[in-house]
C-alpha cells in the first residue's frame, strides 16, 4: 500500500476509530480527545466553584472584625479551595493537556493505553466526588490543604473530614500517576519516524518530563495519606510522639511530593509558553537545547529542596543552609528560559493575538513569584514570611502567574483546533486585561500584608492591626480578575457557535496537529506524518510527508524506538471498552469503604479484580507473525 | 475525511511485525512505569523505617523482641528460588513456546501460592503489633506493601494461566507472559532490601 | 497597634538582621525584575517600531549574537545568587551565635487558643507562671523553649525574630534579643484549629529593672481583696467552675486546663489577643465565650447579674 487512502478506506479508517453512538459511546470511548475534553469542563467547574470560594473568603477578609463568616466555615472554605485547586485542578488539568495534545503532536492516532487514560479520567472523576458531595451534605475538611497531624490525627480531627481529605488525595494521585506513565510511554515508543530526541518539541518534553516527576513524587502523598488514615482507623502511631511517633514525618513526606508538584504544574506551562512564543514570533524557538536542559535542570533540583517548606519546623542550621543554596539554584534554569522566550519574540517579528498577550501577562507576573521565590528560599528570611500573606501571595504569583495564565494562552492557542473556530479577539483581550490586572491589584498586596505581620489562614483581624485597607485592595483586585474569569468562559461558550472558521492552521503552528481538519477527526491523522526537523510544518511547507501501511479496518498505531524513532512494530490499539468505568468504579468502593473499616481493602478487592479481569482478558486479534509451532 | 494537507508517500509500514517482545513493545514501558512508581513507594516506605528509627532511642524499642528469623529465611529462599522457574517462563514466552508458558505460569502459580504460606506465618512471628509504637506500625505497613504485591502478581499469573489453558496463544499474549515475569522479578529483589530492614536492623541498631 | 506585629520595624537584634537581608533581597530582585520588564520593553519597542509581523516563518536563524546574551544573563544570575545566598548564610549565623550564655530562660506551651507561659524565678529557681503575656528585659537575650501541649503551633513576633514552630514531642529554642522597649504584638503562625485567628498574646520590652520588678510581682500569690464586692466575686470564682481549669495562687483554684489567673488584671488583654482588656471584656468573655470565640474551650459560666459584677471586679483586682 504505498498510495494515499482511497475514499473508501478513509471512510472504513473512520469508521474503525469511531465511538458508538450515544450514551455507550459516552461511557465506554477511549478517545484521548474526548477524554481530556471531560477533564477540561470538570476542571472550569471546580475552576469556578473554587474561586466562588475565594471570592467569599476574600469578602470576610475585607473588612476588619467581619462577622459574615463563622472561623469553621472559613475555615472549610480555604482548605475545600486549596484542596481543589491543587489536588483538582491544577495537576489534572495539565494531564488533559497532555492528553489532548501528546498524541495529536505526535502525528498518533491514539496514546500508548488509551483505556488506561479513560480510567485515570473516571477516578479522577471520583477524587472529585468525594470531596464535593460530602461538601453539599455539610462534611468538609477543615484543615487546609495540607493537614498537618496531629491537628488530623485521631485526637484533635473526629468525624470523618480528615478521611475525606485523605481519600480524596489517594484517587486523584492514583488517577495521576496513571495519567503520567500513559503519556511517559506514549512519547518514549509512539513518536512519528524521524522525530529524534533532539526533534521532540519543547511541549512534549515537558510533559514526559513532569510525567517523570510525577512517577517518582506522588507515591510519597499516597504513602503519607494512607500513613494518617491508618492513625486514624486502625490506630497505628506513626504521628504520635508518646509512642516513638514523629508528626514532622508526615511533613517530610508530605513535602517530597509537594514541592516537585510545583513543577510538575510549572513544566507543562512552561511547554505551553515556548510554543505559543515560537508561533507567535514567526521563527524557531531561540534556545531549545536550553530550554529543555533548563526543565531537566528544574526537575532534578526539584527532588533535592523539600525541607524549604519546613525552615520554620527547627531542623538543624547545616541542613537548612544546604536547602536554601539548592532553593535559590532553580532561578538559574527558571531565568534561562524566561532569557530565551524574551529573545525568541526580539529577534522574531511578532503577532500580538491573544495566546500571546497572555504570555507577555504571564512573564510580567511569574517572574515576580519567581523572585518572592528565592526571597522564600533564604532560611532566615522565610522564618520571617512563612505562614503569613507573603507566602500566599508568592504561590498564588507563581501558580496563578506561572501557569494559569499560560494555561489561558493555551486555550485561546488550541480552542480553533479543538471546536474548529476561533476565539473573540475583543473579548479575549478584555478578559486578558480584567484577569492580569485585578490578579496583580488583589495580591501584590498581599506581599505587604505578610511583611505587616498578617498570617495566613485567620478568619478575621482587629482593626488596630492596621491591615484593613489593604485587604480592601486585595478584595476588590480578586472580585475584577474574577470578573474577567467569567469573560473568558463566556468567550470560549459564544465562540463555539459564532466564532471565525478557523481552518486546520489559523496560527501558522509548527508541530503536527497543525496538520489535522479543526476539529481533527477521531482518528485524527489519516497518514502516519514522517518529521525532518523540530518545526515539521514549517520546512515540510508544500507537502506533508506521510508513511502509509497501517492498517484501515482496525485500529492501529506504529511503535517506534525510544532514542531514533525509527519504525518498529503495528500495534493493536484497543476498542472502547466499559471495563475502565467499572474498574473505577470499584476502586471508588474500595477506596471509600477503607475510610469506615480496613476490611474494605479484602472484600473491595474482589470487584475490583473482576473488573480489571474483564478489562485485560485479552480479546482483540490475536497477533501471530511467526509460525505457531515452535520457534526461536 | 482527508489531512487538510497534501501529502507525499515516503514509506510504507505494512511490512512491519504486528508485536514485538521485550523492551520493543510498548506495553513493556507500561510495566516498567509501574515498577517505577511501586519501587518510589517502596524506597519511601523503607525512608520512613529509616527515619523513625533514627528518631527512636534503642530499636526495637525496649522490651520488644526483634521478629523472628526462621519463616523469613524460608520465604527468602522461596522466592529466591522461584526465580529459576521463573526465568525459564520468561524465556519460554520471548521462545513462544505455547506449552512451556501455559505449564510455566501454571507452575508459577503454584509456587506462588506455596510462597503465602511462610508469608502468613511471619505475620504471626513479628513479635509487635502495628498499635503498639511507632516501630510495630511501619513494620506492618512494609510487610503489608510487600505482601500486597505478591498477591497481585499470583493472582496475575492465575488469571494469565486460565487464559493460557483457554486460547490460542498470540504474540501479545507471549509479550504479556514475559512482562508478568519481569514482574515477578521485581517482586522478588525489592523484598531483598525490604526484608534486610525488618529483620536486620533490629538486630544491628 | 499598627506596627507592633511588622517585621518591617524591627526591634529586636534578629529581627533586624533579617530586615537588612529582605532589602538586599530587594535590591537584587528588584534590579532582575527591571532587566527583564526592560527586555520585553525592549522588544514591544522593537516589534511596534521597526517591524510588521511575518508570515512566512524564519527557520533556526544564527542568533550568534543572542547565545553570548545569553551567557552573559547567566553570569548575571549565578552572581547575584552567590550574593543572595552568601548574605542569607551569614545573616542565618548571626542569628544562631546571640549571646545565649546569659539568657533568661523562659517555656513557653502552645495550647489550642492560648500560651502558657513560664519564667525561672532567680530566687527558688522555680518556676513562675502566667499567660498569654510575655515581658522580656532590653537588651538581654531571653532563650524561649517552645513545647506543645497538643498540636503544632508556631511562636512569632515579627518586630523581635523569626518564627519558630511549636511541635508537641519536641522542644525548640528560640532566642529573643530585644532592642527597643515598649508594646509589641505575636500570634500562632501555624493553623491549629477554629480559632487559630485568636491565638495571639502581648509583648512588652522593659529596661531589666523594670523586668525584674514585674517578674518579682508575677512571683507573688495573688493578692487578697479588700472590698467585700471583689472578696464575694473571690468566692465566685475560687470556689466554682473557674477553679476546675484555672489556677489563681493562694487561693483553692489549682485548674491546670486553662491559663494561670494569679496576676490576670495586669494583663492587656483577655482571652489571647481576643478582647483588650476591661472589666466590661471579662464580663462578656466569662458570660458568652462561644459568642466571641466561637469554639473556645472555655465554657460558658451562668452567674448571676450580681455574682458576675463581683466575680469580673475580682478578676480586674488581681494585679
Amino acid at each position: 500500500m504505498t498510495a494515499p487512502l482511497t475514499p473508501e478506506q478513509a471512510d472504513r479508517l473512520a469508521v474503525s476509530w469511531r465511538d458508538a453512538p450515544g450514551l455507550w459511546g459516552f461511557l465506554t470511548t477511549v478517545d484521548h480527545k474526548r477524554i481530556a475534553a471531560r477533564y477540561i469542563l470538570t476542571v472550569v467547574l471546580l475552576m469556578f466553584l473554587a474561586g466562588m470560594l475565594a471570592l467569599d473568603m476574600r469578602l470576610q477578609l475585607a473588612w476588619p472584625d467581619m462577622g459574615r463568616m463563622t472561623p469553621q466555615l472559613y475555615n472549610e472554605s480555604f482548605s475545600l479551595h486549596g484542596s481543589t485547586m491543587l489536588f483538582l485542578v491544577s495537576v489534572p488539568v495539565m494531564e488533559a493537556m497532555a492528553i489532548w495534545l501528546v498524541p495529536l503532536m505526535l502525528g498518533q492516532r491514539a496514546l500508548a493505553f488509551p483505556r488506561l487514560a479513560a480510567f485515570s479520567y473516571w477516578l479522577y472523576l471520583g477524587g472529585v466526588l468525594m470531596l464535593w458531595v460530602p461538601h453539599a451534605v455539610g462534611i468538609t475538611p477543615d484543615l487546609g490543604w495540607f493537614e498537618y497531624p496531629p491537628l488530623s490525627g485521631p485526637g484533635y480531627a473526629p468525624g470523618h473530614r480528615a478521611d475525606i481529605w485523605a481519600q480524596m488525595i489517594t484517587f486523584t494521585e492514583v488517577a495521576a500517576l496513571a495519567a503520567s506513565v500513559n503519556v511517559v510511554a506514549t512519547v518514549l515508543k509512539m513518536r512519528p519516524p524521524g522525530m529524534t530526541l533532539a526533534r521532540i518539541p519543547v511541549f512534549v518534553w515537558s510533559q514526559a518530563i513532569a510525567g517523570l516527576m510525577t512517577i517518582f513524587s506522588l507515591p510519597a502523598v499516597m504513602l503519607v495519606t494512607s500513613m494518617l488514615i491508618a492513625d486514624r482507623l486502625v490506630s497505628t502511631q506513626f504521628f504520635a510522639p508518646a509512642a516513638g511517633g514523629d508528626p514532622i514525618l508526615f511533613q517530610h513526606l508530605f513535602w517530597w511530593f509537594g514541592h516537585p508538584e510545583v513543577y510538575i504544574i510549572f513544566l507543562p506551562a512552561a511547554g505551553f509558553v515556548s510554543m505559543i512564543v515560537e508561533t507567535f514570533s514567526r521563527r524557531t524557538l531561540f534556545g531549545h537545547v536550553a530550554v529543555v536542559l533548563s526543565m531537566l535542570g528544574i526537575a532534578a533540583l526539584a527532588f533535592g529542596l523539600w525541607v524549604h517548606h519546613m525552615f520554620a519546623v527547627g531542623l538543624p542550621r547545616l541542613g537548612n543552609d544546604f536547602y536554601t543554596a539548592a532553593s535559590m539554584a532553580v532561578a538559574l534554569p527558571a531565568g534561562l528560559q524566561i532569557f530565551c522566550w524574551i529573545a525568541t519574540l526580539w529577534s522574531g517579528r511578532p503577532r500580538f493575538d491573544t495566546p500571546l498577550l497572555w504570555v507577555l501577562g504571564f512573564i510580567a507576573t511569574f517572574v515576580i513569584g519567581g523572585l518572592s521565590g528565592v526571597m522564600a528560599a533564604s532560611a532566615p528570611l522565610d522564618q520571617q514570611i512563612t505562614d503569613t500573606y507573603f507566602i500566599v501571595a508568592h504561590f498564588h504569583y507563581v501558580l496563578i502567574g506561572g501557569a494559569i495564565l499560560p494555561l489561558l494562552g493555551a486555550f485561546c492557542y488550541w480552542y480553533p483546533k479543538a471546536t474548529g473556530r476561533l476565539m473573540s479577539e475583543r473579548l479575549g483581550k478584555l478578559a486578558f486585561w480584567l484577569i492580569v490586572g485585578g490578579f496583580n491589584l488583589g495580591f501584590f498586596p498581599m506581599h505587604l500584608l505578610g511583611l505587616m505581620g498578617m498570617p495566613r489562614r485567620v478568619y478575621t483581624y482587629s482593626e488596630g492591626m492596621g491591615w484593613g485597607p489593604l485587604n480592601l485592595v486585595a478584595t476588590l483586585g480578586s472580585a475584577i480578575a474574577v470578573a474577567g474569569g467569567l469573560v473568558f468562559v463566556a468567550n470560549a461558550w459564544w465562540s463555539r457557535r459564532h466564532g471565525a472558521l478557523a481552518g486546520p492552521d489559523p496560527w501558522g503552528g509548527s508541530t503536527l496537529e497543525w496538520a489535522v481538519p479543526s476539529p481533527p477527526p477521531q482518528h485524527n491523522f489519516d497518514h502516519l506524518p514522517v518529521v525532518d526537523s523540530l518545526t515539521p510544518l514549517w520546512t515540510q511547507k508544500e507537502a506533508l510527508q506521510v508513511m502509509t501501511g497501517l492498517a484501515v479496518e482496525r485500529r492501529e498505531v506504529l511503535v517506534t524506538s525510544v532514542i531514533e524513532a525509527t519504525p518498529e512494530y503495528r500495534q493493536k490499539s484497543p476498542k472502547p471498552s466499559i471495563a475502565p468505568l467499572f474498574s473505577a468504579l470499584a476502586v471508588t468502593i474500595l477506596f471509600i469503604g477503607s475510610i469506615f473499616t480496613p476490611w474494605a481493602l479484602v472484600w473491595g478487592a474482589v470487584p475490583l479484580a473482576a473488573a480489571l479481569i474483564a478489562w485485560f482478558w485479552p480479546q482483540r486479534e490475536r497477533a501471530t507473525t511467526g509460525p505457531l509451532a515452535v520457534r526461536r | 475525511m482527508s489531512d487538510a494537507r497534501p501529502c507525499t508517500i515516503v514509506g510504507d509500514v505494512s511490512g512491519l511485525p504486528e508485536s514485538a517482545s521485550g523492551a520493543k513493545h510498548l506495553v513493556w514501558w507500561g510495566n516498567i512505569g509501574f515498577m517505577a512508581i511501586e519501587g518510589t513507594a517502596f524506597a519511601l516506605a523503607a525512608g520512613t523505617y529509616l527515619y523513625l528509627m533514627s528518631q527512636t532511642h534503642g530499636w526495637p524499642p525496649a522490651g520488644i523482641r526483634p521478629p523472628d528469623l526462621f519463616w523469613p529465611a524460608i520465604l527468602t529462599l522461596g522466592l529466591l528460588l522461584s526465580e529459576l522457574p521463573n526465568l525459564w517462563v520468561r524465556r519460554r514466552a520471548i521462545a513462544k513456546d505455547e506449552r512451556g508458558v501455559r505449564f510455566g505460569t501454571l507452575g508459577m502459580t503454584i509456587f506462588g501460592l506455596v510462597l503465602l504460606i511462610p508469608r502468613a506465618l511471619e505475620f504471626a512471628h513479628l513479635n509487635v503489633h502495628w498499635t503498639d509504637n511507632a516501630y510495630g506500625s511501619v513494620l506492618w505497613m512494609l510487610i503489608i506493601l510487600h505482601t500486597s504485591h505478591l498477591i497481585t502478581d499470583i493472582g496475575d499469573t492465575a488469571v494469565q494461566a486460565v487464559w493460557l489453558f483457554t486460547h490460542e496463544v498470540g504474540d501479545d499474549q507471549f509479550a504479556d507472559v514475559e512482562d508478568n515475569a519481569n514482574y515477578w522479578t521485581f517482586v522478588v529483589l525489592s523484598w531483598l532490601p525490604i526484608g534486610a530492614l525488618i529483620y536486620l536492623a533490629p538486630r544491628l541498631g | 497597634m499598627s506596627g507592633l506585629q511588622s517585621a518591617l520595624e524591627p526591634a529586636g537584634e534578629q529581627a533586624a538582621g533579617i530586615h537588612g537581608l529582605f532589602w538586599l533581597m530587594m535590591l537584587v530582585c528588584g534590579a532582575m525584575y527591571l532587566l527583564v520588564l526592560g527586555g520585553v520593553a525592549w522588544t514591544l519597542w522593537r516589534a511596534f517600531r521597526r517591524r510588521r509581523p511575518a508570515s512566512e516563518p524564519t527557520i533556526d536563524p544564527p542568533d550568534i549574537g543572542l547565545n553570548r546574551g545569553m551567557l552573559g544573563w547567566a553570569g548575571l544570575i549565578v552572581v547575584g545568587l552567590t550574593v543572595l545566598i552568601t548574605a542569607s548564610f551569614l545573616v542565618e549565623r548571626n542569628i544562631a551565635a546571640a549571646r545565649a550564655r546569659d539568657a533568661l530562660e523562659v517555656r513557653v506551651t502552645g495550647h489550642q487558643w492560648w500560651w502558657r507561659i513560664e519564667y525561672r524565678d532567680p530566687r527558688t529557681g522555680g518556676w513562675i507562671e502566667t499567660a498569654n503575656e510575655l515581658h522580656l528585659p532590653l537588651g538581654r537575650t531571653t532563650r524561649v523553649a517552645l513545647g506543645s501541649a497538643d498540636v503544632i503551633h508556631s511562636f512569632w513576633v515579627p518586630n523581635i525574630a523569626q518564627k519558630l514552630d511549636v511541635i508537641p514531642g519536641r522542644i525548640n529554642l528560640l532566642d529573643l534579643t530585644p532592642t527597643r522597649p515598649g508594646w509589641f504584638r505575636g500570634q500562632c503562625a501555624e493553623f491549629c484549629g477554629v480559632q487559630h485567628a485568636h491565638m495571639a498574646f502581648d509583648v512588652k520590652v522593659d529596661a531589666p529593672e523594670d523586668f525584674e520588678r514585674w517578674l518579682a510581682g508575677q512571683a507573688k500569690a495573688a493578692a487578697i481583696p479588700a472590698d467585700p464586692v471583689a472578696a464575694r466575686g473571690q468566692q465566685v470564682v475560687t470556689g466554682g467552675q473557674c477553679a476546675m481549669c484555672h489556677t489563681i495562687r493562694g487561693t483553692p483554684s489549682t485548674g491546670r486546663a486553662g491559663p494561670d489567673l494569679t496576676h490576670f488584671g495586669s494583663r492587656r488583654s483577655v482571652a489571647a489577643g481576643t478582647l483588650t482588656m476591661s472589666r466590661g471584656a471579662v464580663q462578656g468573655w466569662i458570660a458568652q465565650p462561644q459568642a466571641l470565640k466561637p469554639g473556645t474551650m472555655m465554657p460558658p459560666v451562668a452567674l448571676s447579674g450580681p455574682d458576675a459584677d463581683a466575680a469580673s471586679r475580682y478578676l480586674m483586682e488581681l494585679q
